[in-house]
Protein backbone atom coordinates (compact mmCIF):
# COMPACT_ATOMS: atom_id res chain seq x y z
CA UNK A 1 0.00 0.00 0.00
CA UNK A 2 1.05 3.80 -0.41
CA UNK A 3 0.30 7.14 1.07
CA UNK A 4 -0.41 9.54 -1.87
CA UNK A 5 0.22 12.77 -0.64
CA UNK A 6 -0.40 16.13 -2.08
CA UNK A 7 0.00 20.00 -1.60
CA UNK A 8 -1.79 21.86 -4.34
CA UNK A 9 -3.76 24.96 -4.63
CA UNK A 10 -7.15 25.69 -2.70
CA UNK A 11 -9.04 26.57 -5.06
CA UNK A 12 -7.65 23.46 -7.73
CA UNK A 13 -9.27 21.47 -4.31
CA UNK A 14 -12.49 20.60 -5.98
CA UNK A 15 -11.50 19.90 -9.16
CA UNK A 16 -8.88 17.27 -7.68
CA UNK A 17 -11.80 16.08 -5.53
CA UNK A 18 -13.76 15.20 -8.73
CA UNK A 19 -11.42 13.86 -10.71
CA UNK A 20 -10.15 11.16 -7.83
CA UNK A 21 -13.76 10.40 -7.41
CA UNK A 22 -14.55 9.78 -10.94
CA UNK A 23 -11.29 7.66 -10.93
CA UNK A 24 -13.19 5.35 -7.98
CA UNK A 25 -11.26 6.65 -4.92
CA UNK A 26 -13.74 7.10 -2.04
CA UNK A 27 -11.93 8.75 0.81
CA UNK A 28 -9.30 11.05 1.36
CA UNK A 29 -8.11 13.76 4.56
CA UNK A 30 -7.56 17.04 2.90
CA UNK A 31 -5.93 20.02 5.75
CA UNK A 32 -5.44 23.47 5.44
CA UNK A 33 -1.47 23.70 5.19
CA UNK A 34 0.75 27.03 4.50
CA UNK A 35 4.04 27.08 3.06
CA UNK A 36 6.03 28.49 0.20
CA UNK A 37 8.51 26.98 -2.67
CA UNK A 38 9.22 29.28 -5.59
CA UNK A 39 6.18 30.99 -5.27
CA UNK A 40 6.74 33.24 -2.43
CA UNK A 41 3.72 35.05 -0.03
CA UNK A 42 3.32 38.86 -0.24
CA UNK A 43 3.05 41.89 1.49
CA UNK A 44 0.71 43.42 3.57
CA UNK A 45 0.43 47.10 4.98
CA UNK A 46 -1.30 47.95 8.27
CA UNK A 47 -1.13 51.91 8.98
CA UNK A 48 2.29 52.26 6.83
CA UNK A 49 3.73 49.46 8.23
CA UNK A 50 5.05 46.91 5.82
CA UNK A 51 4.49 43.14 6.83
CA UNK A 52 6.09 40.30 4.48
CA UNK A 53 4.07 37.48 4.93
CA UNK A 54 6.12 34.38 3.95
CA UNK A 55 3.76 31.42 3.81
CA UNK A 56 1.09 31.37 1.02
CA UNK A 57 -2.49 28.67 2.07
CA UNK A 58 -2.22 25.79 0.44
CA UNK A 59 -4.33 22.45 0.98
CA UNK A 60 -2.68 19.48 1.57
CA UNK A 61 -4.75 16.21 0.74
CA UNK A 62 -4.17 12.38 1.64
CA UNK A 63 -4.90 9.26 -0.42
CA UNK A 64 -4.10 5.83 1.06
CA UNK A 65 -4.10 3.34 -1.82
CA UNK A 66 -2.99 -0.11 -3.14
CA UNK A 67 0.46 -0.58 -4.84
CA UNK A 68 -0.67 -1.13 -8.21
CA UNK A 69 -2.71 2.16 -7.86
CA UNK A 70 -0.46 4.82 -7.13
CA UNK A 71 0.96 5.76 -10.27
CA UNK A 72 -2.82 6.04 -11.52
CA UNK A 73 -3.76 8.06 -8.70
CA UNK A 74 -0.52 10.52 -8.76
CA UNK A 75 -1.36 11.12 -13.06
CA UNK A 76 -5.18 12.18 -12.24
CA UNK A 77 -4.29 14.76 -9.36
CA UNK A 78 -1.33 16.33 -10.85
CA UNK A 79 -3.37 16.60 -14.21
CA UNK A 80 -6.95 17.76 -12.12
CA UNK A 81 -4.38 20.24 -10.15
CA UNK A 82 -2.30 21.84 -12.66
CA UNK A 83 -2.32 25.53 -13.99
CA UNK A 84 0.92 25.57 -15.56
CA UNK A 85 1.95 28.86 -13.31
CA UNK A 86 4.49 28.73 -10.45
CA UNK A 87 2.87 27.78 -6.92
CA UNK A 88 0.85 24.11 -8.43
CA UNK A 89 2.55 22.62 -5.76
CA UNK A 90 4.19 18.90 -5.16
CA UNK A 91 2.87 15.29 -5.17
CA UNK A 92 4.41 12.54 -3.79
CA UNK A 93 4.42 8.80 -2.44
CA UNK A 94 5.40 6.91 0.34
CA UNK A 95 5.01 2.89 1.27
CA UNK A 96 2.97 2.19 4.58
CA UNK A 97 2.93 -1.23 6.11
CA UNK A 98 -0.40 -1.11 7.90
CA UNK A 99 -3.87 0.02 7.36
CA UNK A 100 -6.41 -0.46 9.79
CA UNK A 101 -10.29 0.45 9.65
CA UNK A 102 -11.37 1.61 13.01
CA UNK A 103 -14.61 0.77 13.06
CA UNK A 104 -13.80 -3.75 12.14
CA UNK A 105 -10.36 -3.80 13.05
CA UNK A 106 -9.79 -4.81 9.16
CA UNK A 107 -5.99 -4.74 8.10
CA UNK A 108 -4.32 -4.13 5.24
CA UNK A 109 -6.09 -4.10 1.59
CA UNK A 110 -9.22 -4.57 3.16
CA UNK A 111 -9.40 -1.80 5.04
CA UNK A 112 -8.34 0.96 2.07
CA UNK B 1 -33.94 75.19 41.41
CA UNK B 2 -33.26 76.80 38.15
CA UNK B 3 -35.40 76.58 35.11
CA UNK B 4 -35.32 72.60 33.61
CA UNK B 5 -35.83 72.61 29.97
CA UNK B 6 -37.19 69.49 28.91
CA UNK B 7 -36.48 69.32 25.11
CA UNK B 8 -32.59 70.18 26.47
CA UNK B 9 -32.56 67.88 29.24
CA UNK B 10 -33.79 64.91 26.67
CA UNK B 11 -31.45 65.37 24.49
CA UNK B 12 -28.81 65.62 27.04
CA UNK B 13 -29.87 62.28 28.97
CA UNK B 14 -28.91 60.91 25.39
CA UNK B 15 -25.87 62.27 24.23
CA UNK B 16 -24.76 60.66 27.55
CA UNK B 17 -25.93 57.45 26.57
CA UNK B 18 -24.35 58.09 23.02
CA UNK B 19 -20.65 59.03 24.96
CA UNK B 20 -20.56 55.92 26.99
CA UNK B 21 -21.10 53.55 24.07
CA UNK B 22 -17.99 54.63 22.80
CA UNK B 23 -16.42 52.95 25.47
CA UNK B 24 -17.12 49.75 24.14
CA UNK B 25 -16.64 50.84 20.76
CA UNK B 26 -13.32 51.33 21.51
CA UNK B 27 -12.89 48.33 22.90
CA UNK B 28 -13.47 46.47 19.44
CA UNK B 29 -11.86 49.31 17.40
CA UNK B 30 -8.55 48.41 19.65
CA UNK B 31 -9.72 44.51 20.54
CA UNK B 32 -9.26 43.79 16.82
CA UNK B 33 -6.01 45.85 15.86
CA UNK B 34 -4.08 43.54 18.92
CA UNK B 35 -3.32 40.13 17.97
CA UNK B 36 -5.97 37.43 18.72
CA UNK B 37 -4.20 35.95 21.93
CA UNK B 38 -4.38 39.76 23.04
CA UNK B 39 -7.56 41.01 21.87
CA UNK B 40 -9.77 40.27 25.87
CA UNK B 41 -7.31 41.89 27.81
CA UNK B 42 -7.57 44.73 25.50
CA UNK B 43 -11.04 45.09 25.40
CA UNK B 44 -10.89 44.54 29.18
CA UNK B 45 -8.84 47.59 29.52
CA UNK B 46 -12.05 49.69 28.07
CA UNK B 47 -14.41 47.91 30.12
CA UNK B 48 -12.78 47.86 33.44
CA UNK B 49 -12.14 51.65 33.04
CA UNK B 50 -15.86 52.12 33.16
CA UNK B 51 -16.43 50.30 36.39
CA UNK B 52 -13.01 52.41 38.17
CA UNK B 53 -13.86 55.43 36.65
CA UNK B 54 -17.69 55.53 37.00
CA UNK B 55 -17.07 55.15 40.51
CA UNK B 56 -14.40 57.35 41.52
CA UNK B 57 -16.33 60.24 39.61
CA UNK B 58 -19.58 59.42 42.28
CA UNK B 59 -17.74 59.61 45.14
CA UNK B 60 -15.38 62.62 44.54
CA UNK B 61 -14.55 63.14 40.74
CA UNK B 62 -17.19 65.20 39.54
CA UNK B 63 -16.55 67.63 42.60
CA UNK B 64 -13.11 67.58 41.83
CA UNK B 65 -13.84 68.33 38.30
CA UNK B 66 -17.25 71.11 38.70
CA UNK B 67 -17.38 72.36 42.17
CA UNK B 68 -15.50 75.43 43.01
CA UNK B 69 -12.85 74.80 45.91
CA UNK B 70 -13.89 78.55 47.19
CA UNK B 71 -10.49 79.85 47.49
CA UNK B 72 -9.56 81.73 43.99
CA UNK B 73 -6.12 80.60 43.98
CA UNK B 74 -6.75 76.76 44.91
CA UNK B 75 -10.06 77.19 42.10
CA UNK B 76 -7.21 77.60 39.53
CA UNK B 77 -5.93 74.15 39.43
CA UNK B 78 -8.39 71.95 41.49
CA UNK B 79 -12.26 71.79 42.41
CA UNK B 80 -13.54 71.38 45.99
CA UNK B 81 -15.42 68.94 48.25
CA UNK B 82 -18.86 70.26 47.88
CA UNK B 83 -20.66 67.58 45.72
CA UNK B 84 -18.29 64.39 46.97
CA UNK B 85 -20.90 61.24 46.50
CA UNK B 86 -23.10 63.60 44.22
CA UNK B 87 -25.30 64.18 47.18
CA UNK B 88 -25.66 67.97 47.35
CA UNK B 89 -26.55 68.46 43.60
CA UNK B 90 -29.51 66.36 43.31
CA UNK B 91 -32.82 68.13 42.73
CA UNK B 92 -30.46 70.66 41.13
CA UNK B 93 -30.15 72.44 38.17
CA UNK B 94 -27.11 73.63 36.31
CA UNK B 95 -26.21 77.29 36.98
CA UNK B 96 -27.27 78.09 32.76
CA UNK B 97 -30.27 76.06 33.54
CA UNK B 98 -31.69 74.17 30.99
CA UNK B 99 -31.09 70.04 32.74
CA UNK B 100 -30.41 68.49 36.50
CA UNK B 101 -26.85 69.11 37.89
CA UNK B 102 -27.26 65.20 37.56
CA UNK B 103 -27.86 64.88 34.00
CA UNK B 104 -24.67 67.09 33.67
CA UNK B 105 -22.45 65.09 35.96
CA UNK B 106 -23.69 61.85 34.04
CA UNK B 107 -22.58 63.13 30.61
CA UNK B 108 -19.40 64.75 31.87
CA UNK B 109 -18.64 61.09 33.50
CA UNK B 110 -18.68 59.43 30.44
CA UNK B 111 -15.70 61.84 28.97
CA UNK B 112 -13.72 60.79 31.69
CA UNK B 113 -14.64 56.87 31.26
CA UNK B 114 -13.62 57.10 27.50
CA UNK B 115 -10.34 59.19 28.18
CA UNK B 116 -8.71 56.59 30.36
CA UNK B 117 -10.00 53.98 28.20
CA UNK B 118 -8.00 55.74 25.06
CA UNK B 119 -4.83 55.49 27.34
CA UNK B 120 -4.94 51.44 27.31
CA UNK B 121 -3.87 51.42 23.21
CA UNK B 122 -0.73 52.50 23.60
CA UNK B 123 0.06 49.02 26.58
CA UNK B 124 -1.71 46.23 24.38
CA UNK B 125 -0.32 42.70 24.97
CA UNK B 126 1.72 43.35 27.67
CA UNK B 127 0.02 45.16 31.00
CA UNK B 128 -0.71 43.41 34.38
CA UNK B 129 -4.43 43.71 34.92
CA UNK B 130 -4.16 44.77 38.33
CA UNK B 131 -1.92 47.37 37.60
CA UNK B 132 -4.31 49.12 34.91
CA UNK B 133 -7.30 48.96 37.18
CA UNK B 134 -4.72 50.71 39.77
CA UNK B 135 -3.23 53.51 37.03
CA UNK B 136 -7.00 54.24 35.93
CA UNK B 137 -7.86 55.32 39.42
CA UNK B 138 -4.47 56.89 39.91
CA UNK B 139 -4.21 58.86 36.83
CA UNK B 140 -8.26 60.39 36.74
CA UNK B 141 -7.88 60.91 39.95
CA UNK B 142 -4.38 62.99 39.58
CA UNK B 143 -4.58 64.44 35.53
CA UNK B 144 -8.29 64.09 34.42
CA UNK B 145 -10.12 65.69 37.11
CA UNK B 146 -7.80 68.66 37.54
CA UNK B 147 -7.16 68.67 33.99
CA UNK B 148 -10.86 68.83 33.20
CA UNK B 149 -11.06 71.74 35.83
CA UNK B 150 -8.44 74.08 34.04
CA UNK B 151 -10.35 73.63 31.14
CA UNK B 152 -14.12 73.13 31.74
CA UNK B 153 -14.56 74.06 35.64
CA UNK B 154 -13.61 77.55 35.69
CA UNK B 155 -9.62 76.68 36.18
CA UNK B 156 -6.69 78.60 35.13
CA UNK B 157 -6.62 77.54 31.34
CA UNK B 158 -10.93 78.78 31.21
CA UNK B 159 -9.45 82.11 32.95
CA UNK B 160 -6.97 82.36 30.31
CA UNK B 161 -10.06 82.02 27.43
CA UNK B 162 -9.19 78.64 26.07
CA UNK B 163 -11.82 77.38 23.71
CA UNK B 164 -12.00 73.55 23.79
CA UNK B 165 -15.77 72.98 22.79
CA UNK B 166 -15.52 68.80 23.68
CA UNK B 167 -12.27 67.57 24.71
CA UNK B 168 -9.14 68.30 22.08
CA UNK B 169 -7.36 68.97 25.04
CA UNK B 170 -9.06 67.25 27.95
CA UNK B 171 -9.47 64.47 26.22
CA UNK B 172 -7.11 63.73 23.32
CA UNK B 173 -3.90 65.08 23.93
CA UNK B 174 -4.33 64.02 28.04
CA UNK B 175 -4.95 60.70 26.44
CA UNK B 176 -2.40 60.55 23.93
CA UNK B 177 0.57 62.01 26.26
CA UNK B 178 -0.36 59.43 28.85
CA UNK B 179 -0.29 56.72 26.66
CA UNK B 180 3.17 57.60 25.20
CA UNK B 181 4.12 57.82 28.70
CA UNK B 182 3.10 54.55 29.97
CA UNK B 183 4.54 53.14 26.13
CA UNK B 184 8.02 54.40 27.63
CA UNK B 185 7.53 52.80 30.96
CA UNK B 186 6.57 49.04 30.14
CA UNK B 187 8.83 49.23 26.75
CA UNK B 188 8.24 47.56 23.55
CA UNK B 189 6.83 43.96 23.36
CA UNK B 190 8.67 40.95 22.46
CA UNK B 191 9.57 40.69 19.43
CA UNK B 192 8.24 44.47 18.13
CA UNK B 193 9.45 45.23 14.82
CA UNK B 194 11.18 41.29 13.99
CA UNK B 195 7.99 39.68 14.48
CA UNK B 196 4.56 40.82 13.09
CA UNK B 197 1.60 42.38 14.82
CA UNK B 198 -0.84 42.55 12.42
CA UNK B 199 -4.34 43.32 13.47
CA UNK B 200 -6.33 39.87 13.52
CA UNK B 201 -9.43 41.10 13.28
CA UNK B 202 -10.17 44.18 10.75
CA UNK B 203 -14.23 43.81 11.01
CA UNK B 204 -14.00 43.97 14.67
CA UNK B 205 -12.04 47.52 14.16
CA UNK B 206 -14.50 48.32 11.50
CA UNK B 207 -17.82 47.72 14.05
CA UNK B 208 -15.79 49.77 16.34
CA UNK B 209 -14.93 52.28 14.63
CA UNK B 210 -18.87 52.79 13.54
CA UNK B 211 -19.87 52.75 17.12
CA UNK B 212 -17.11 55.67 17.92
CA UNK B 213 -18.32 57.50 14.75
CA UNK B 214 -22.46 57.36 16.01
CA UNK B 215 -21.06 58.26 20.12
CA UNK B 216 -19.13 60.91 18.80
CA UNK B 217 -22.19 62.76 17.45
CA UNK B 218 -23.66 62.68 21.67
CA UNK B 219 -19.85 63.76 22.72
CA UNK B 220 -19.35 66.69 20.55
CA UNK B 221 -23.08 68.16 19.52
CA UNK B 222 -23.55 67.12 23.16
CA UNK B 223 -21.30 69.43 24.39
CA UNK B 224 -22.78 72.45 23.68
CA UNK B 225 -24.92 71.76 26.63
CA UNK B 226 -28.30 73.01 24.95
CA UNK B 227 -30.17 72.34 22.26
CA UNK B 228 -29.83 74.66 19.74
CA UNK B 229 -27.71 76.20 16.60
CA UNK B 230 -24.54 75.36 17.62
CA UNK B 231 -25.43 71.75 18.74
CA UNK B 232 -26.58 71.09 15.23
CA UNK B 233 -23.48 73.08 13.47
CA UNK B 234 -21.19 70.66 16.30
CA UNK B 235 -23.02 68.00 14.48
CA UNK B 236 -22.34 68.69 10.99
CA UNK B 237 -19.19 69.81 11.71
CA UNK B 238 -18.42 66.30 13.50
CA UNK B 239 -19.80 64.05 10.02
CA UNK B 240 -17.86 66.15 7.82
CA UNK B 241 -14.62 66.32 9.56
CA UNK B 242 -14.75 62.38 10.05
CA UNK B 243 -15.55 61.63 6.57
CA UNK B 244 -12.98 63.86 5.11
CA UNK B 245 -10.09 62.91 7.43
CA UNK B 246 -10.98 59.43 6.11
CA UNK B 247 -10.91 60.13 2.69
CA UNK B 248 -7.54 61.97 2.90
CA UNK B 249 -5.91 58.96 4.67
CA UNK B 250 -6.74 56.24 2.32
CA UNK B 251 -6.18 58.97 -0.58
CA UNK B 252 -2.53 59.39 1.19
CA UNK B 253 -2.32 55.18 1.70
CA UNK B 254 -3.15 54.93 -1.96
CA UNK B 255 -0.28 56.86 -3.37
CA UNK B 256 1.98 56.04 -0.52
CA UNK B 257 1.59 52.46 -0.18
CA UNK B 258 -0.45 51.64 -3.49
CA UNK B 259 -3.52 50.27 -1.19
CA UNK B 260 -6.75 52.11 0.62
CA UNK B 261 -6.56 49.66 3.06
CA UNK B 262 -9.87 49.52 5.63
CA UNK B 263 -7.78 50.12 8.97
CA UNK B 264 -6.67 53.80 6.95
CA UNK B 265 -10.45 54.32 6.39
CA UNK B 266 -11.01 53.22 10.30
CA UNK B 267 -7.95 55.39 11.43
CA UNK B 268 -8.69 58.63 9.12
CA UNK B 269 -12.43 58.75 10.86
CA UNK B 270 -10.97 58.73 14.52
CA UNK B 271 -8.89 61.57 13.44
CA UNK B 272 -11.12 63.43 12.09
CA UNK B 273 -13.05 63.16 14.77
CA UNK B 274 -10.62 64.07 17.44
CA UNK B 275 -9.39 66.69 14.95
CA UNK B 276 -12.65 68.30 15.17
CA UNK B 277 -13.87 67.86 18.89
CA UNK B 278 -12.38 70.86 19.68
CA UNK B 279 -13.33 72.79 17.28
CA UNK B 280 -17.00 71.63 16.51
CA UNK B 281 -18.67 74.28 17.49
CA UNK B 282 -16.87 77.04 16.67
CA UNK B 283 -15.86 76.50 13.10
CA UNK B 284 -17.48 76.76 9.56
CA UNK B 285 -18.50 73.48 8.11
CA UNK B 286 -16.18 73.56 5.17
CA UNK B 287 -13.57 74.44 7.46
CA UNK B 288 -14.32 71.37 9.26
CA UNK B 289 -13.49 69.37 5.94
CA UNK B 290 -10.34 71.49 5.63
CA UNK B 291 -9.53 70.27 9.27
CA UNK B 292 -10.80 66.73 8.42
CA UNK B 293 -8.49 66.44 5.79
CA UNK B 294 -5.35 67.69 7.33
CA UNK B 295 -6.15 65.58 10.31
CA UNK B 296 -6.28 62.71 7.91
CA UNK B 297 -3.31 63.10 6.17
CA UNK B 298 -1.26 63.98 9.39
CA UNK B 299 -2.59 61.66 11.47
CA UNK B 300 -1.39 59.20 8.36
CA UNK B 301 2.26 59.66 8.50
CA UNK B 302 2.60 61.01 12.42
CA UNK B 303 1.79 56.96 13.22
CA UNK B 304 4.97 55.82 11.46
CA UNK B 305 6.83 58.39 14.23
CA UNK B 306 7.26 55.40 16.58
CA UNK B 307 9.37 53.09 14.44
CA UNK B 308 11.63 56.36 13.79
CA UNK B 309 11.52 57.05 17.35
CA UNK B 310 11.44 53.80 19.13
CA UNK B 311 8.90 53.58 21.44
CA UNK B 312 6.14 50.73 21.06
CA UNK B 313 2.82 53.03 21.32
CA UNK B 314 1.21 49.89 20.07
CA UNK B 315 -2.16 50.82 18.66
CA UNK B 316 -0.76 54.66 17.61
CA UNK B 317 -2.33 56.59 20.81
CA UNK B 318 -0.01 59.38 20.38
CA UNK B 319 -0.21 58.94 16.46
CA UNK B 320 -3.68 59.41 16.26
CA UNK B 321 -4.83 61.19 19.48
CA UNK B 322 -2.14 63.66 20.87
CA UNK B 323 -1.44 64.75 17.50
CA UNK B 324 -4.88 65.16 15.88
CA UNK B 325 -6.02 66.64 19.33
CA UNK B 326 -3.38 69.37 19.08
CA UNK B 327 -3.78 70.33 15.75
CA UNK B 328 -7.65 70.53 16.13
CA UNK B 329 -6.86 72.88 19.33
CA UNK B 330 -4.22 75.07 17.90
CA UNK B 331 -6.12 75.38 14.28
CA UNK B 332 -8.99 76.88 16.27
CA UNK B 333 -6.65 79.90 16.64
CA UNK B 334 -6.58 80.62 13.33
CA UNK B 335 -10.34 79.33 12.20
CA UNK B 336 -12.10 80.00 15.47
CA UNK B 337 -15.34 81.84 14.39
CA UNK B 338 -18.34 81.18 16.23
CA UNK B 339 -17.14 81.52 19.94
CA UNK B 340 -18.78 81.23 22.73
CA UNK B 341 -18.67 85.18 24.13
CA UNK B 342 -19.16 87.38 21.20
CA UNK B 343 -16.22 89.26 20.34
CA UNK B 344 -13.98 87.42 21.91
CA UNK B 345 -11.74 84.02 21.04
CA UNK B 346 -11.80 84.48 17.44
CA UNK B 347 -9.56 83.17 15.46
CA UNK B 348 -6.87 85.11 13.29
CA UNK B 349 -8.85 84.48 9.94
CA UNK B 350 -11.48 86.54 11.83
CA UNK B 351 -9.81 89.30 12.88
CA UNK B 352 -9.15 87.35 16.63
CA UNK B 353 -5.80 88.50 18.63
CA UNK B 354 -2.69 86.50 18.29
CA UNK B 355 -3.15 85.80 21.63
CA UNK B 356 -5.85 83.23 21.16
CA UNK B 357 -3.83 81.32 19.25
CA UNK B 358 -1.27 81.88 21.66
CA UNK B 359 -3.75 79.83 24.40
CA UNK B 360 -5.23 77.41 21.85
CA UNK B 361 -1.33 76.25 21.27
CA UNK B 362 -0.06 76.43 25.52
CA UNK B 363 -3.43 74.62 26.53
CA UNK B 364 -2.02 71.40 24.78
CA UNK B 365 1.52 72.14 25.24
CA UNK B 366 1.04 72.10 29.61
CA UNK B 367 -1.56 69.54 29.63
CA UNK B 368 0.66 67.37 27.51
CA UNK B 369 3.55 67.66 29.31
CA UNK B 370 1.85 67.44 32.90
CA UNK B 371 -0.08 64.09 31.86
CA UNK B 372 2.99 62.81 30.34
CA UNK B 373 4.79 63.49 33.59
CA UNK B 374 1.90 62.46 36.00
CA UNK B 375 1.69 58.73 33.50
CA UNK B 376 5.49 58.87 34.12
CA UNK B 377 5.61 58.75 37.65
CA UNK B 378 2.33 57.03 38.45
CA UNK B 379 3.39 54.19 36.01
CA UNK B 380 6.63 53.99 38.09
CA UNK B 381 5.62 53.77 41.02
CA UNK B 382 3.04 51.38 40.07
CA UNK B 383 6.11 48.75 38.39
CA UNK B 384 8.80 49.37 41.21
CA UNK B 385 5.93 48.60 43.77
CA UNK B 386 3.19 45.72 42.21
CA UNK B 387 5.01 45.31 38.91
CA UNK B 388 3.04 46.88 35.56
CA UNK B 389 4.29 44.34 33.05
CA UNK B 390 3.79 40.53 32.85
CA UNK B 391 6.51 38.11 32.37
CA UNK B 392 7.95 37.24 29.13
CA UNK B 393 6.69 33.71 29.25
CA UNK B 394 3.53 34.92 30.32
CA UNK B 395 3.23 37.10 26.94
CA UNK B 396 4.56 35.21 24.53
CA UNK B 397 1.67 32.68 25.52
CA UNK B 398 -0.91 35.57 25.16
CA UNK B 399 -2.25 37.76 27.96
CA UNK B 400 -5.96 36.71 27.49
CA UNK B 401 -5.19 32.85 28.58
CA UNK B 402 -2.38 33.82 31.09
CA UNK B 403 -4.35 36.96 32.95
CA UNK B 404 -8.18 35.92 32.41
CA UNK B 405 -8.22 32.05 31.96
CA UNK B 406 -9.71 32.66 28.64
CA UNK B 407 -9.42 32.81 24.85
CA UNK B 408 -11.37 35.04 22.37
CA UNK B 409 -12.02 32.32 19.63
CA UNK B 410 -12.84 28.62 20.10
CA UNK B 411 -12.68 27.77 16.22
CA UNK B 412 -11.14 24.67 16.42
CA UNK B 413 -12.29 21.47 18.43
CA UNK B 414 -8.96 19.96 19.33
CA UNK B 415 -8.03 23.23 21.26
CA UNK B 416 -11.60 23.46 23.15
CA UNK B 417 -10.75 19.30 23.87
CA UNK B 418 -10.98 18.42 27.52
CA UNK B 419 -12.43 17.76 30.56
CA UNK B 420 -15.46 19.69 31.82
CA UNK B 421 -15.64 20.82 35.66
CA UNK B 422 -18.79 22.47 36.64
CA UNK B 423 -17.84 23.36 40.43
CA UNK B 424 -15.18 22.61 42.25
CA UNK B 425 -11.73 21.02 41.22
CA UNK B 426 -11.16 19.28 37.85
CA UNK B 427 -13.06 15.75 37.21
CA UNK B 428 -10.67 12.88 36.82
CA UNK B 429 -9.85 11.60 33.41
CA UNK B 430 -12.75 9.00 32.08
CA UNK B 431 -15.14 10.64 34.66
CA UNK B 432 -16.98 11.98 31.71
CA UNK B 433 -16.97 9.05 30.08
CA UNK B 434 -20.60 8.04 28.13
CA UNK B 435 -21.82 4.58 28.24
CA UNK B 436 -23.72 3.76 24.83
Amino acid sequence: MRLITAVIKPFKLDDVKAALEQFGIKGMTVSEASGYGRQRGHTEVYRGAEYQVDLVPKVRLEVLAEEEDAEDIIDVIVKAAQTGKIGDGKVWSVPVDTVIRVRTGERGPEAL
Amino acid sequence: MNKIDTGTTAWMITATALVLLMTPGLAFFYGGMTRAKSVLNMMMMSFVSIITVSIAWVFYGYSLAFTSSGDGFIDKFIGGFDALGLQSIIGTATKAGGMPSMVFSAFQMTFAVITVALISGAIADRARFGAWVVFSVAWSTLVYFPVAHWVWGGGWLAGLGIEDFAGGTVVHVNAGAAGLALALVLGKRAGWRKEPMRPHNLTLVLLGVGLLWFGWFGFNAGSELAVDGTAGLAFMNTQVAAAAAAGAWILVEKLRDGHSTTLGVASGAVAGLVAITPACGFIDPWASVLLGAAAGAVCAYAVGLKYRLGFDDSLDVVGVHLVGGALGAVALGVIARYPFAAGQGKGLLYGGPISQLGVQALGPVVVGLYSFAMAWIIGKIIDRTMGFRISREEELAGVDITTHAETGYDLGTVHASGVASLNGPAVPAGANKVDA
